[in-house]
This record gives C-alpha cells, structure tokens and sequence, in this order.
C-alpha cells in the first residue's frame, strides 16, 4: 500500500509517497537525502538513528514512515545554525568526543532532548540519557565530559 | 617542535558533527542496484541443487550470480588463497556466501534471496577447537590434520629451567569469540566504468587488500582496479581482510550487469557471517625460584581458525612472539596450532592474537605471586623487560622501553599500596579488589609482514601555501589523519589548518600495505617526512634567497620563517610563491621501508619487530559473591608508545580501547548453537553502556623511539589487550575466585566458587 505522508524535517515542508512497510530512517535517508540519520542495527538497539520527531528523540528506524504523517522533525543536519555549530556539537569537538563520528549524530540529537529536559545533570543522569546509545569507539569518556560541558555553556549562555 | 605533543582539533570533526561526512551508504549513484547474499543454513554441506527459478521470476531482481559466473578466480586472497568467493560444490561453515541476489532495492534482493531452494547433503563437521585436535572428523580443510599453522619457540632449554625452578605450575585457560561491532557495518559500492576497469567505495581498513581481491575476482590487472576509501565508523581489525570480500560481492554483479552495485550488510549478517577475534585454549606451565625470577615457560596454545585460513597465520604467529609476557627469561618452549573448524573464519581483531595469550600469562603471573608470597607488583619489577635485556625472542632492547615507569605509574593510579589487600581479609557480600597486567607489543607488521612493511605518501603544495597529502593507510576513527597533517605541518613549518589528507585512493598512491598492527604513525609517518624533506630542502633554500640569511639559520614553523628565533617579516607563503616563481620543485613522494627485523621458524628466535610498545593496567573491582556480577570501579592505564603526537586524540584511544577490553573480559560472548550464532544483535551480544563504564586513567608514559617519526611508536591496539587479565586479577583479590575463562560472565564466577 503507498500513502501519502506530510512532514516537515528542519523546517522544511515535504509530501513523500511511501509504501507502508518503510521505516522513517530509509525514507528520511533515501528519499529525501537525509544521510546524517545513521542506520547501526535497524533493530532499535544502537540509537545511531536518532532524531527527533515533535520534540522527542526517537530511534527513526523502529518507527514507521506512515506514523509519522504531520509530524515535525529534527535531524542533525538541521541543529546547526549554518557554519555556526549548536554548542553541543562544539563541545563534542572540543572534548574529543568523537573518533569513527558514526554514532555522533544520534548521541547529539539525544544529548539535545536530554538537555531541554534537564538543563543543569549530573554525571550519573547523563550516563542513563545516553545508556541507548552504542559507541565502540571512545570508551564514552569524553563523551561524557563534551556533555557535562555543553550544558555548562548552554545555561551560560541562556543566563547572558 | 611546535604540533608534535600538541592536542589539536581533528581535522574530521566538523563534518562528523554535523551530519554531512559520507559514510559509504551514503553514496548514491545512478542506476545503482543491491546486492544481498544466500548463504549456507549448516556448517558444512555437498550442494546438490541450487534452484533460483522462482527467485529469478521475482519482479525487479537484475540477476542471481553464483560461483560459475565469477569473471575472474573465485578466490579471497589474504595469506593462503583458500576460500572461495562464494562456495562452490561444497560449503564449509554456516553463513557461507552461495549466491549474490540483484535487485533494484534491497528489500527486493532479500525477498529474492528467501526464494532460492537449496538442495544439500550434510556432511559431518568439526565445531570445536577440541574435536579438531581429536579429527573427529578428518581433512575438513586445505592443510592436513585439521591444522592451519604451527609456530614454534625452542630457546634454552625449559626442561632443565623448570627442573631448577622453586616453584612450578600449569594451569589451562580459555578465551571466547569477540566481535567488533564497530558501528558501521560493512559495506561496499562497486562501479564499473567505460574501458573495463572498475572503482569500488568503501568502509575499509585495507584499500591495497581489496584491489588485489577485485582484481582476482574480476580478472582485470590492478592498474584497472581502483579502491577508494569512504569514511570508515569504526573497524578494529574486522575490516581488514572482509572488505575484500564484500567488494567482490559488490564487483561480480558490477562488472557482469555494468551498473554500480551497492553491499551494505545488516547488522544480524555482519554479526553471524564476518570474522571474529580467534576463541582460544591454552595450557600455560611455569618455574620460578624462591626469589621470584622467571625461569622456565611452556606454553601450547590453539586458536579457533574457522573454515578458511584467511588472516590466521599471522594472527597466530603475533600469539606466539608475545604468548610469554614481556618477561626475560632464558628457557622457552612454545608451540602454537591453529586448528581448522566448520565456523565462520576468525581474522583480526585490535590486539591480533595477543590478548587471548595475555589474559593466560597475567593469570599465571597473578597465581605465582600469591605462591610466592611476593606483590603481582614486586614479582613483574623482578622480570620485565628493561634496557638491555633481551625478549622471549631474543630481541635485545637498546631502546625505548618504558615498562618498569608504566609498571608503577599504573599502581599508583590505583592506589595499590592502600587497596591490594589479600582476599583473605575480605568479607561481606560485595568485596572490592585491584589487579594488575603487564605486556608489551611489536609495533608494525614484524618480521612475518613480508614485502608489505613499506608505506609510502605524496605531498603537493599549492601556490597559496596549501598542501595536499596523498598517503596509504586508512583513518578509521582513530585519528591517524589528525596525525598525519600535524607531522606534515611539522616537517614543512606550515600550519596543519593549511594541509587537507586526502580520502585514500589507490591510484594515488603505492601500495603501502595494511591499515593494522599499529603501525600508521611510524609507517606513513616516516614516509611524509620522507616526502616532506624533499619539499623541505626548496623551502629552505627559497627562504634563505628571499631573506638574505643562510639556510642553515632559517627554520620554519607554523607557517612563520625565523632566523635565531626571531621572526623574519616573510611567510610561508612568501616563501611558497617564490619557490613557484623559482620554478622548484614542491611535489614529492615519500618513502619508508621498516627497520630490519629477523626470524628463524626452527627455534622461533629473532628480532620479531623493529620496536615494542608496553603497558601497565590495573584494575578495581565489585564483585557480588551471591551473584557473581562484576561491577568496575576504576581502570588504569599507563602506555609507552613513544612520543605522543597529539596527547587529546591518544587519551581517547586509551580509553575506546581499555572499554573494549572491558567488554572482551566480561561481558560480550557469543552464544552459537550447531554452529550458528544465536546472539547477531546488540540486544543479546552486550557491549559495554555509558552504565558499564567506570572511572578510566588514561597515562601516557613516553620513552622515545629514535627511528620513530618525532620519536612515536604505535598505540593503537596497546590499551585493549591487557584489560581483561587486570580485572579478573583484581576479581580474584577481591573473592578468591580464579578466572581461567573469559568473558567472566557472572554464572561462570559462581561456577568458580563453588569448585
Ligand atoms: S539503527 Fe535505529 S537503533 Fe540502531
Ligand atoms: S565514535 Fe565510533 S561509534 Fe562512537
């Protein structure tokens, strides 16, 4: 069965006709050109596909396109502002937060959710924020440090 | 020396921050078809009939390719050339590749691949390191009596070492499977151009491995195959031999229907059909006098090869120089075995048949200690290796071994001195306690790598000052690009901003080997500073005409020109444009060949490697007796590989690799049954969680190596191996419980207990 869905990805507005067994992350990826939407396990256990769909951060590949009709979405392409880079992803440089940078896109997206939720954690919460989100490469440290960081600027920053 | 020691940005950060580095299933390509594979449903089977009809009727798949289509040799060269591509009359393990399905989308492909019938008789097969050391079933593969390799080291004589020896013991130790699960799985796209020739994309570590292999699978002449590297998510050996499989797999339809195949497997089917790191047994035997001194050691050990050799006999071999710790002791007999088994081939895996034989000789060393009465601190300060001493192989270091600093820099980072208290004096349900592993490491390929010890790298500045570096080793995650633009930066005095590394190609550079056994920074690196003092000498000479001020008196750093560190009031784009107006020459390629090393196969003695790293690790630990769940507080550590290029991006590396190592030593096990994996996912096969992870101290202890690039050695696999034996070392201090077999899941820990 094909539908037509509506979405509206970074601000912009788009009419995709998919079949109904798609997945929100094939059709972001494939239809319409959203490759910082990473598919680690297409299973719902790496968290490499995460974006976030009406202001929660989801795993995009266990949910399907058609659930998604009308809703709002951010991917990582549209965090930044231009080649202004969103404080988060500042930090994961800064820190060295990112090495293979495979399951950067996810782990950011989730750090950003998780920051409006709790501007101000301590280390054990971010470690539970992040728990779904695999990475084989760092060891988590600095990941970690990146997000205590960024935090530290992103309430500076509101307090300017 | 203005970037070496320097931590500064990778130079791939941005584009991995926000979303756009191109990872290879992100490529796209008109009229690109997908590719997936039928593969064998039990470990070892005659085909008696392969029927495709149904599948082929199937709407939208573009062809079904077995092995009598391949256009060249059906063959994966890695160090024997026995596997075949796709299996042909017999198939030797479950998962085995029979046939590629082509379609114009995948969800196609894979309906095509449920179509095909295979009509097969099952043969009796081999599943166990022990049933192959027995030949329950005989000649299963291409060497006789199931054995792959056999390595051997005959120094001294241990039998009259052991017959002097205080004390003297054997113990038998087992190790599991590991998987990579880098993030990224596998996958490659093959593009077939005018002409006959092809260019393939992908996620690799090894772009010379996979020419060789499309160039066999197709029959065109390397000159015609080009491979170029997409950026990797992650790799730690399991794309070092792999990806010239799956780039055959990508090039058979290719070149046969002339349109751009795309092969990314999934995650199940990367788990379940793609190389692991070798399960391992090994009975470990040694003598020490009273006073703690190291005087006999025989091991045997046996790794678990799988159906094909592939990469096992160098993985092996790597076993056999390390499988004796890095201890000076006079009396050596080792014999290592590789054994043939119907399961998937095991390959290279950060550590490369090393951490198997260090979790067996730091287990020993732990159990002597307590025998000997001696700290496991004291007894490794009586033996490790130091300046002057020679290694299990002979190799007599004149250079560069950090150990014994690494050695009590780790214990310190742990607090030793306040926290080894014997298991004795420990009660309660939850009982904390340290351990410690040393090791040490031969950097680069050693004396087995053959023609492949060399690596080269072409530079090119441009008029404006910029500087393109061509080189032939991957960037994976680790951070080797970084690296390699500050050595550059370095050698030439511009500013690492102003050099771009380009995305590998193999028509841009020669072949200059693999991307493994940590040898990046020592390899390509000397090879751009090869090809940087070539640029280096028309810089100078350009500087000194335009200045007035002899060469010898002018150096160039960070795109400054100085004379008596004073800096001149020209640039180094100054210098650049007048090297231009010169006419010099700023283009140059870099050269390397690796130090000489040496090996005798009768007695297992030589200079194995031009250079080791060493590391110290410890470990604290929780262990609950009821349950025997092992939680880690703290790991330590301390690492000497050389002069440290950029401090940031190797504290990074320390601390990905020691999680690895965490995972390796008890939690990630792969279940199979009949031969089959039941575990391909993250939900089953545990990696280590933000929740798993404990306070990690990463130390970098530099002893310089002075054949190194700025003094560096190799780091990249260093801080994995020795985590597992530091943990269950420090389980035993906290319970009393020993752990012989790895992963040290917690049913294994109450097992212990109660025997
Ligand atoms: S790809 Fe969606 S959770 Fe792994
Ligand atoms: S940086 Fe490679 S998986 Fe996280």
């Amino acid at each position: 069965m094909e539908h037509t869905i509506k979405l509206k990805v970074n601000g912009i507005s788009y009419d995709v006709r998919v079949q109904s067994k798609r997945s929100l992350l094939s059709v972001l990826r494939d239809d319409l050109g959203y490759i910082g939407v990473k598919e680690g396990c297409g299973a719902g256990e790496c968290g490499a596909c995460t974006i976030i769909m009406d202001g929660k951060a989801i795993n995009s590949c266990m949910v399907l396109a058609v659930e998604a009709d009308g809703s709002e979405i951010l991917t990582i392409e549209g965090l930044s502002d231009g080649d202004n880079l969103h404080p988060i992803q500042k930090q994961f440089i800064e820190k060295g937060a990112i090495q293979c940078g495979f399951c950067t896109p996810g782990m950011i997206l989730t750090t950003y959710e998780f920051l409006k939720r709790n501007p101000d954690p301590t280390e054990d919460e971010i470690k539970v924020a992040i728990s779904g989100n695999l990475c084989r490469c760092t060891g988590y440290v600095q990941i970690i440090e990146a997000i205590t960081a960024a935090a530290k600027e992103m309430k500076s920053n509101k307090e300017q | 020396m203005s970037f070496i020691g320097k931590s500064i940005q990778r130079i791939d950060a941005v584009s991995k921050v926000n979303g756009s580095a191109k990872f290879i299933d992100d490529y796209y390509f008109d009229s690109m078809l997908y590719a997936r594979i039928f593969r064998a449903p039990v470990p070892r089977g005659r085909i008696k009939n392969l029927d495709l009809s149904a599948a082929e009727k199937l709407a939208g798949i573009k062809g079904i390719f077995t092995a009598k289509d391949i256009p060249g040799a059906n063959i994966v060269p890695v160090v024997e050339k026995d596997q075949p591509l796709l299996a042909d009359e017999v198939f030797n393990f479950a998962g085995e590749a029979i046939a590629i399905v082509v379609a114009d989308d995948p969800d196609i492909a894979e309906e095509g691949v449920s179509l095909i019938k295979l009509d097969y008789e099952e043969l009796p097969s081999i599943l166990t390191i022990e049933d192959s050391i027995n030949k329950t079933v005989p000649d299963i593969c291409s060497k006789p009596d199931n054995i792959f390799s056999h390595y051997k080291i005959r120094k001294g004589d241990f039998e009259k070492g052991f017959k002097s020896s205080d004390i003297s013991f054997e113990e038998e130790y087992k190790t599991g499977y590991q998987e990579h699960a880098y993030l990224e799985t596998q996958g490659m796209i093959a593009v077939p151009n005018p002409e006959k020739t092809i260019t393939v994309y992908g996620s690799m570590q090894c772009p010379f491995y996979v020419q060789e292999g499309v160039s066999e699978i197709t029959g065109y002449p390397l000159s015609d195959v080009r491979i170029i590297h997409t950026t990797t998510g992650g790799a730690f050996g399991g794309k070092e031999d792999v990806p010239s499989i799956i780039a055959g797999f990508a090039s058979v339809p290719a070149v046969i229907l002339n349109k751009p195949v795309k092969m990314v497997f999934d995650r199940a089917e990367d788990i379940m059909t793609t190389s692991k790191r070798h399960p391992a047994w090994i009975k470990f035997k040694t003598g020490f006098s009273k006073a703690g001194k190291l005087l006999a050691i025989k091991v045997e050990f046996y790794f678990n090869a799988g159906a094909y050799s592939t990469l096992t006999p160098i993985v092996l071999w790597r076993g056999l120089v390390h499988a004796m710790g890095p201890y000076a002791c006079d009396n050596i007999h080792i014999d290592a075995y590789a054994v043939a088994t119907n399961t998937v081939p095991c390959g290279a895996f950060r550590g490369f048949g090393t951490p198997q034989v260090i979790f067996a000789c730091e287990t020993q060393m732990d159990i002597a200690a307590e025998k000997l009465n001696l700290s496991p601190i004291d007894l490794r300060q009586i033996n490790i290796l130091k300046v002057g001493d020679s290694t299990g192989t002979s190799h007599d270091l004149d250079e560069s071994v950090g150990l014994e600093k690494s050695l009590h820099l780790a214990a310190d980072g742990i607090d030793w001195k306040n926290k080894f208290i014997p298991p004795s004096e420990k009660t309660g349900r939850k009982r904390r306690g340290v351990g410690i592993s040393t090791l040490f490491y031969g950097v680069g390929l050693g004396a087995k790598g053959g023609m492949l010890r060399r690596a080269g790298a072409f530079i090119q500045v441009y008029r404006d000052g910029s500087v393109n570096v061509a080189v032939g080793t991957t960037e994976m995650g680790q951070g080797s690009n970084t690296v390699f633009a500050q050595l550059t930066a370095e050698a030439l005095g511009c500013s690492p901003d102003n050099v771009t590394i380009l995305p590998i190609d193999t028509s841009r550079v020669p072949d200059s080997g693999p991307t493994v056994a940590s040898r990046s920074t020592v390899m390509t690196g000397n090879a751009i500073r090869n090809a940087a003092d070539q640029i280096k000498h028309y810089l100078l000479l350009g500087a000194s005409e335009l200045s007035g001020k002899p060469e010898e008196a002018i150096e160039l750093i960070d795109g400054r020109v100085l004379t008596a560190g004073n800096e001149l009031k020209i640039s180094f784009i100054d210098v650049v444009e007048h090297c231009f107006n010169q006419r010099y020459h700023l283009t140059s390629q870099g050269w390397f060949k690796a130090p000489s090393t040496s090996w005798d196969d009768d007695t297992g003695l030589g200079n194995a490697y031009f250079i080791y790293s060493f590391v110290t690790n410890t470990a604290e630990v929780e262990v609950d007796i009821e349950t025997g769940e092992v939680e880690v507080l703290n790991l330590v550590s301390a690492e000497d590989f050389g002069q440290p290029i950029n401090p940031k991006m190797a504290e990074g590396q320390i601390e990905g690799g020691v999680i690895q190592g965490m995972g390796y030593g008890i939690m990630e096990n792969l279940y199979s049954e009949k031969g089959i994996f039941i575990n391909p996912g993250f939900s089953t096969y545990l990696i280590p969680t933000t929740m798993d992870v404990p306070l990690v101290k990463p130390i970098i202890v530099n002893e310089g190596y002075s054949k190194g690039p700025y003094k560096a050695k190799g780091l990249g696999e260093c801080p994995l191996m020795g985590v597992a034996p530091a943990i269950t070392n420090a389980i035993y201090n906290a319970t009393g419980i020993r752990v012989r077999e790895i992963p040290a899941l917690p049913e294994l820990i109450i097992k212990q207990k109660k025997e």
